[in-house]
């Protein structure tokens, strides 16, 4: 579904990411953890095209992320959901206008689709909060406001970046649970956290690969994850 | 451009219409450029159109006649001017040919001596006044065979102020024109570096629409439609305020000469209706060009 391959990332003078080699295959659930700074949010912005490889290939859809154009990685991003660490709102929009931008943006008749809306509103449980605007939400509200946005096109791939980052151990629990509901609908997610205890969390409701970076490498985690 | 395309662009989308925040000052300012624009080009476009006018009545009105001037002693005048009127009755492209009475030389001289004048005591030449055919008179044989049997006639075929008097016109009406090119490039100017200053001042939501899947030609019609619309009101109150203008100045008179004359007239009123859809193509043109090209720089 996405596959990196032999991928080196520099930033600056400095080589972040090396030789790094991994695939998604669908239906897979994965976490990627490491240090602050070991290049977990640029891998993953090289999987959903944000940013293009220093050195080696990135195939999303069997389509080489690097020849596509504007319109095309366009369309790439509607078949990967994304949920940033900061969420990245539009501040004057509502939150139920914020959810449906993907649907705005794609064309899709907002009447037609208000029916899933409202469910995937109260899916993520924010129905009360729909009015809101984001600047109002507390850091659990905004995570799963950007996880609701992210896939609300039904997406086969959901990429998050430190979704838990913010919240408390309560809501990071609430996360982890539509994460792996996702998963079990055949969402492929990809995770990014450097919170150890929320993977073993999740490896005990789901089959997960923990993968590790650490100096510029990728490595598959150890028994102790 | 598709038909699809022509009709989000003039029906618009609500939903899409609020992606993009509100601008505030190139709001104002594409607004008032728009405006103040349209109502230049009112006036450049009345100037151009009397100017035009100008110029052709005076090509037509003088183009066919000329004015044959006796210069002679008291007492020959009266022969010279009969003898002139026989040469000119005889010469072939010559439509008539009269002397103007003693009253119509009055008149002409009474702008600067008076009403009163006595003309008797003052050496006026006796003038004839001369309108030619459509094929037209050889001025220069006529001048050749006046100077034998009319020793003191002088044929004026006003050749040589009308030109200067029309090419003067003429320029004006260019001029006029030349304005209104300059007025649109002024405005399409302007509104380049607000709608710059508007994507600029948006690079966030870009990227967030960029992020939710959104193609740059989605993204660049939130600006255009905005731009192209603020354009069509702001010169259509532009244009109002302008024609209320022209319909004001004094109406056309003998005494005011060409200023009361700029105005539109019978179907040159509808010509300034066409500002403020030519002003949104302007702004639909330069918005596009904008947001292509900043689209682009933005990754």
């Amino acid at each position: 579904m996405i596959e990196l391959d032999n991928i080196g990332y520099n930033y600056g003078d400095g080589e972040l990411l090396s030789n790094v080699s991994v695939e998604l295959s669908p239906g897979s659930f994965h976490f990627l953890t490491g240090p602050s700074g070991a290049g977990k949010t640029t891998l993953l912005k090289l999987c959903y095209g944000a940013l293009s490889p220093t050195s080696g290939r990135v195939k999303a859809f069997n389509m080489d992320v690097k020849g596509l154009d504007r319109d095309q990685m366009a369309m790439l991003r509607r078949r990967v959901g994304v949920v940033h660490q900061d969420c990245r709102f539009l501040d004057h929009l509502s939150v139920e206008e914020n959810i449906a931008l993907p649907l705005t943006v794609s064309g899709k008749d907002l009447s037609q689709e208000e029916g899933n809306l409202k469910e995937l509103m109260n899916w993520v449980g924010l129905s009360e909060r729909a009015h809101a605007k984001p600047p109002e939400l507390s850091g659990g509200e905004r995570q799963r406001a950007a996880l609701a946005r992210a896939v609300i096109l039904s997406p086969e791939v959901v990429v998050a970046d430190e979704p838990t980052g913010n919240v408390d151990w309560e809501m990071s629990q609430r996360l982890l649970q539509l994460l792996v509901e996702l998963n079990r609908m055949g969402k492929t997610i990809l995770v990014a956290t450097h919170d150890l205890a929320l993977i073993r969390a999740a490896k005990n409701q789901v089959q997960t690969r923990v993968l590790r970076i650490s100096d510029r490498r990728l490595q598959l985690a150890g028994a102790d994850l | 451009m598709s038909e699809g395309r022509i009709r989000r662009l003039v029906i618009g989308d609500a939903q899409a219409d609020r992606v993009v925040p509100p601008s505030g000052f190139t709001a104002h300012l594409t607004l008032f450029v728009a405006a103040a624009m349209a109502f230049l080009a009112v006036f450049a476009l009345a100037l151009s159109l009397a100017s035009g006018r100008l110029a052709d009545r005076w090509a037509d009105e003088l183009a066919r006649a000329a004015t044959l001037r006796i210069n002679a002693p008291a007492d020959q005048r009266a022969a010279q001017t009969q003898a002139a009127l026989t040469v000119l009755e005889q010469t072939p492209g010559v439509a008539s040919a009269r002397a103007l009475s003693a009253d119509e030389q009055a008149a002409l001289l009474a702008p600067w001596f008076g009403a009163e004048l006595p003309l008797d005591s003052l050496p006026v030449p006796q003038l004839i006044e001369v309108l030619e055919t459509e094929a037209g008179y050889d001025a220069a044989g006529l001048r050749l065979r006046l100077q034998a049997e009319v020793p003191g006639a002088v044929l004026d075929d006003h050749s040589r102020w009308r030109k200067p008097l029309v090419d003067a016109a003429r320029s004006l009406r260019r001029l006029g024109l030349f304005s209104i090119l300059l007025i649109g490039g002024a405005m399409a100017g302007m509104i380049t570096l607000a709608a710059n200053a508007a994507l600029a001042a948006n690079a966030q939501v870009i990227e967030v629409l960029r992020l939710v899947g959104a193609q740059d030609s989605y993204i660049a019609h939130a600006f255009v439609r905005r731009f192209t619309l603020r354009a069509l009101i702001g010169c259509g109150v532009g244009v109002g305020l302008g024609m209320i203008g022209i319909w004001l100045m004094p109406s056309a008179s003998q005494e005011g000469g060409f200023l009361t004359g700029l105005g539109f007239v019978a179907w040159g009123w509808l010509l300034p209706l066409a500002i403020p859809l030519l002003g949104a193509l302007v702004a639909f043109i330069a918005t596009s060009r904008a947001a292509k090209n900043r689209l682009g720089e933005l990754t």
